[in-house]
């Protein structure tokens, strides 16, 4: 999403979803708050995080070349994993994350699933139609539209460019936020880097679905979810990360702008 | 500013040079993981090299000498591993090493100390690249503990005879020398012993969902999963065991050896049993001796990793004494030519190639705590 507005891969969105991972675990393990409370500080938490690395590290950068903004991407993102592993912020260890309820699974026909999965499903589908409402059905969804089609004409046209790139990056972190608290739950060990491979993996998923689609990451996610299963279940889990990756480039082959994703053309 | 620079090379060497140097002093460096994803390892590991230090300072030193020394943290990393080695060695200038404490951390470890001829013990890593490299003895590199073929095989035919095992699955991390190498040995083992292997499937280093590996083994029908990796992934893998209602025995190698794998884990891993190095509920006076030290000093019971770092830093120390010198190469000479030594952990003796010979403890995890099984004689 925020690839798509301001054309810079956010390296460090990973980054912000072990924030709200850590968050989760605090206040569940230190101050025992209730979950619907838990999320709200995870996303609150990452959101804040994420706004002010948009107006102290990219929006400097707004007009300096995309290569630039590049960098700083993958510095933020350093900075985060190892200022966060130092003994006096979160630390270097990994750290065991607390059920905040019981773990109950069923089986129905040969296939379990846990109350865990059950609550992670819900969730992904009510912050999809969150999300999908927010930028098709608000002002401020349309200004993100407006921005991602033509940053120079939206201002122009009275969008508030600024503050709409903030929102941006705050509603994209609040997601990961509650993503990252979600992930501890789901497996319950966290640690700084933990990120990293969900970051990477998010933007692949995002490009194979297409950029600036919503249920198009959606799909990419689950395509590349399901090739790993599938590879791991039915060949060999050596081969689980090659195989998902080649299958993103065939796709892109096929289609370069991702399976849902609307051709646009590069105005130079 | 180049000036500057001048200025200062002559003056570092010259004020060194002025210092008087203590004679009468041995420095001695240790690498362990004090942070990362086994520190609960290099924690006991360190606090058990202290204690050892203290009591040869106490008792006057070795051989006329002090000991000093400089602990670094390698955070359980391969790269990081190499850089304090590198540091120890050249900047240092340590006459001799213990460490590192996992295979993957010490076998970058044990190629720089070769490299400088500083002879080093590790008191735990037991995968056999460690002191032999394709053929080839690296001959400033010993170790207090037995290797992983022994460790795989001892864990192989405890699962067939006493688990009465039939069809058993491994899963190990493929990036990973140690749970690879035992993973392998178990495989063979068990199938010598007249069991079946029905699935033998890796994961990599950072996952954390295991459930399309774990349907997989509930298909295959296997009655033990065998989980050669450290308590961290144990744990994870554990559970998501549990929850997705496997009924399997598990067993694992000394990796599991640490209080945070029932923290994680809880009450999945109740019932698995894992092959370790030495039981504080062993009965011998050493041992028992050993225990109440630990316990006095920093409130717990040792787990294996601490002994063998104490048996180790007195392993190197007995070398040191019999050497007489501070020379590293005489040190060597001394450490490979150890019988019989009395450890904590039992007997050891340093074969051909730096490796101890000596036995092996089976533990069972029953109410969040362990206990002791048996020991197996190599």
């Amino acid at each position: 999403m925020v690839y798509g507005i301001v054309r810079l891969i956010n390296f460090a969105h990973g980054d912000v979803f072990m924030v709200g991972a850590f968050l989760a675990f605090y206040a569940v393990e230190k101050f025992h708050l209730p979950l619907p409370a838990v999320f709200a500080l995870a996303a609150g938490g990452s959101a804040f995080l994420a706004v002010v690395i948009e107006r102290l590290a990219y929006r400097p950068l707004r007009n300096a070349p995309k290569i630039a903004a590049l960098i700083t991407a993958i510095g933020i993102s350093l900075f985060l994993e190892y200022f966060t592993a130092l003994h006096q912020v979160f630390g270097p260890n990994y750290y065991a994350f607390p059920r905040p309820f019981h773990v109950v699974s069923l089986e129905i026909g040969g296939i379990t699933f846990t109350n865990i999965q059950g609550i992670i499903l819900l969730s992904t589908l009510a912050s999809l139609g969150a999300l999908q409402y927010v930028v098709y059905r608000t002002k401020v969804g349309r200004g993100m539209r407006a921005v991602s089609h033509d940053i120079v004409t939206a201002g122009l046209m009275g969008v508030n460019v600024n503050a709409v790139i903030s929102f941006t990056f705050g509603l994209g972190a609040a997601l990961a936020g509650v993503g990252g608290a979600l992930y501890g739950i789901a497996y319950p060990q966290i640690n700084t880097f933990m990120g990293v491979m969900p970051g990477l993996k998010a933007f692949t998923a995002a490009v194979l679905g297409g950029i600036g689609s919503i249920p198009g990451a959606v799909l990419g996610a689950l395509i590349m979810g399901q090739s790993e299963t599938m590879t791991t279940a039915y060949l060999s889990s050596t081969y689980r990360d090659g195989i998902a990756f080649v299958l993103l480039i065939a796709v892109l082959l096929w289609k370069p702008t991702g399976i849902l994703g609307k051709a646009r053309t590069e105005k130079v | 500013m180049k000036r500057c620079w001048l200025l200062l090379a002559v003056l570092i060497p010259a004020l060194v040079a002025v210092v008087p140097t203590h004679a009468k002093e041995i420095k001695i460096g240790l690498i362990t993981p004090l942070s990362g994803d086994v520190k609960t390892f290099g924690e006991s590991v360190r606090n058990s090299f202290l204690i050892a230090v203290e009591e040869a300072n106490a008792r006057g030193g070795v051989a006329g000498m002090k000991i000093t020394y400089v602990i670094q943290d390698d955070k359980n990393d391969a790269t990081e591993a190499a850089n304090v080695a590198n540091l120890l060695v050249n900047q240092q200038r340590v006459k001799a090493i213990v460490g590192s404490v996992t295979s993957k951390a010490t076998i970058p470890v044990s190629d720089i100390i070769q490299a400088s001829k500083v002879p080093t013990i590790t008191p735990t890593a037991t995968n056999p690249k460690v002191t032999v490299a394709d053929g080839k003895r690296k001959d400033y590199m010993f170790r207090a503990c037995f290797i992983d073929p022994f460790q795989g095989a001892v864990m192989a035919k405890f699962s067939r005879e006493t688990l009465k095992g039939k069809s058993a699955a491994v899963l190990f991390d493929a990036s990973n020398d140690y749970s690879k190498g035992i993973a392998e040995v178990f495989r063979d083992e068990f199938r010598k012993q007249g069991g079946k292997v029905a699935a033998f499937e890796s994961y990599g280093k950072d996952d954390v969902d295991f459930s399309a590996l774990l349907t997989k083994v509930k298909a295959s029908g296997a009655d033990v999963l065998f989980l050669p990796d450290y308590y961290n992934k144990v744990g994870l893998i554990a559970k998501q065991v549990q929850e997705k209602g496997l009924k399997v025995r598990l067993v694992g190698p000394d990796g599991w050896d640490s209080p945070d794998l029932v923290k994680i884990a809880g009450s999945a891993i109740e019932g698995g049993y894992f092959s370790n190095h030495y039981s504080p509920d062993d009965l011998r006076p050493e041992v028992v001796a050993w225990v109440k030290k630990y316990k006095e000093k920093h409130g717990q019971v040792p787990d294996a990793l601490g002994t063998l770092a104490y048996d180790a830093t007195n392993l190197l120390l007995e070398a040191i004494r019999k050497a007489g010198s501070d020379d590293p190469k005489k040190i060597r000479e001394a450490l490979a030519s150890i019988k019989d030594f009395k450890g904590v952990s039992g007997k050891s003796t340093l074969d051909r190639n730096g490796d101890s010979i000596k036995s092996a403890a089976i533990l069972k995890i029953e109410g969040g705590k362990q206990k002791f099984v048996k020991m197996v004689n190599p």
